[in-house]
């Protein structure tokens, strides 16, 4: 049976835990919002993006969506604001707020 | 009809696992259970059984690829004793919380040290809190039956947790005893196909089994565990209920021996109940109110059943083949006299070790336990509980 992991939230009773914790069905990661881990928070600027796109593929959490080859603002649902985007980009257009969620 | 035949304890549980053909038997041989997957491997090497058998280098891997097996679907056991059992000690962890409902067959033997290879309960004792079902053998028609209904409990969905097969090391793992087998196809069809409802090996249901938990959720997933054991309470009568109609042999939690009118009673596990009956059926014979429990089920603790079996009972003798090292007692003596004040029962429980390394109890050293019991002698020298046969 798919689990549902959003009835499998901070406020789960023991009783309505999966058996062993177990998540049954894949991409379920995509459902939890680890997000509310971060402790920095990048900020896109888009004026100064060339869209060279080298901060899609460093991000461990593939939190920066593309869309027709250019990249979008930050999906803040999962980025955990490890600031890897922002030292790799050539054009200061990924700004770190410190103590930002 | 059944099978009269006779079997050391070894042969009984591996006619037992070739009666059940199992999907995946990873298992690493030592001293004394090494029979058990050397039978086991000579059956599929004969075509008798299609169990896939892993020869692993430890027993480490072994509870680990007993685990992997049975998370992905399969019906999966192993066999250890002693240090074996120590080794395995992360992973027995690791398949209660995993709920993954796997069998061991443990001979029980002595932990090191000194390095010994005989029976004592120090290796089960070790893993008693580990989350394991725990069923202990008296002679190798009960390591045999208890095998045959040991996979019927672990896969219960009200239960899912793993199951240890526990009998004496060499006393009655290598012994041959008279006994009676079931035919191969009731035991087949008594424990059934293990079909789960997720698992691993299902590419259209993909599944991650063992996540971490933040401490947010632990709490929470050991009190499911927690229940897992509370359930199989109901679940192993259930299941020997339907075994006993089966064979003709019940089980209970425990076996009581004379103890309705007894006024003292020893308490012990495993192959020492037989010294112990003989006694009793001694001093018996002579009038003395005298009886024997023995339990069956350690894990989970049958509390509230003792008690009130033991309800009448002047003086108890609680025998453990394992020292706990709690300065306190045994460790079966500690759980039975919190059983007792639990229910607001206070009779005298002298806690004793014995038959450490392979010490040999005898049926007059058990007539001893009972002589003091009845004369109230309970001395037990330097120590809060008494060494039984130890030289001083």
């Amino acid at each position: 049976m798919k689990t549902d992991i959003s009835k499998q939230g901070l406020d789960v009773k023991w009783q309505d835990m999966t058996i062993g914790a177990s998540i049954v069905h894949s991409g379920g990661s995509e459902q939890f919002n680890t997000g509310e881990w971060r402790v920095d928070r990048p900020i896109f600027l888009v004026d100064q993006c060339k869209q060279c796109l080298l901060c899609v593929p460093v991000c461990p959490d593939s939190s920066i969506p593309v869309v027709d080859g250019k990249r979008t603002d930050f999906d803040y649902d999962h980025c955990k604001g490890c600031g890897i985007c922002a030292k790799v980009c050539p054009f200061g257009a990924i700004e770190m707020k410190k103590g930002v969620k | 009809m059944a099978i009269r035949e006779r079997l050391s304890g070894n042969e009984a549980v591996s006619t037992a696992i070739r009666q059940i053909n199992p999907d995946v038997m990873p298992a690493f041989p030592i001293t004394p259970s090494t029979e058990i997957p050397q039978y086991v491997s000579s059956y599929v090497a004969d075509g008798l059984i299609d169990t896939e058998f892993v020869a692993v280098e430890s027993e480490h891997s072994a509870m680990s690829a007993t685990i992997g097996a049975s998370a992905a679907g399969a019906r999966a056991l192993t066999a250890t004793s002693s240090a074996g059992l120590a080794l395995m000690w992360e992973e027995l962890h690791i398949a209660s919380s995993d709920r993954v409902p796997v069998v061991l067959a443990l001979v029980n033997r002595a932990l090191s040290g000194p390095i010994n290879i005989n029976a004592d309960h120090s290796d089960g004792m070790g893993a008693r809190d580990c989350g394991w079902i725990q069923l202990y053998s008296e002679d190798n028609q009960e390591a045999y039956d208890n095998m045959v209904m040991a996979f019927r409990i672990a896969e219960h969905p009200d239960v899912l947790l793993p199951v240890m097969v526990c009998q004496d090391g060499f006393i009655t793992s290598h012994a041959v005893q008279n006994l009676l087998l079931l035919e191969d196809e009731k035991v087949k069809n008594f424990v059934g196909e293990y079909e789960p409802e997720d698992y691993l090996l299902n590419a259209k249901n993909p599944m991650a089994v063992g996540p971490y938990a933040v401490s947010s959720y632990y709490m929470e997933a050991r009190r499911s565990m927690a229940q897992g054991m509370l359930n199989a309470k109901k679940v192993i009568m259930d299941v020997a209920k339907e075994y006993e109609n089966l064979s003709g042999r019940g089980y209970n939690y425990f076996e009581e021996y004379q103890t309705k009118d007894a006024d003292y009673v020893i308490v012990v596990m495993g192959s020492a109940t037989g010294a112990a009956k003989d006694a009793c059926d001694k001093l018996r014979a002579q009038g003395k109110k005298v009886g024997v429990l023995k339990i069956r089920v350690f894990r989970p603790f049958p509390a509230e059943e003792l008690a009130a079996a033991l309800k009448n009972v002047k003086a108890i003798a609680a025998m453990d083949r394992a020292e706990s090292f709690s300065g306190n007692g045994g460790p079966m003596a500690a759980e039975l006299k919190a059983a007792l004040f639990g229910a607001r029962q206070y009779p005298e429980v002298l806690s004793m070790v014995y038959g450490l390394g392979g010490r040999d109890i005898t049926v007059e050293d058990m007539e001893m336990i009972y002589a003091d019991l009845e004369a109230g002698n309970f001395d037990c020298k330097e120590l809060p509980y008494r060494y039984v046969n130890v030289r001083e």
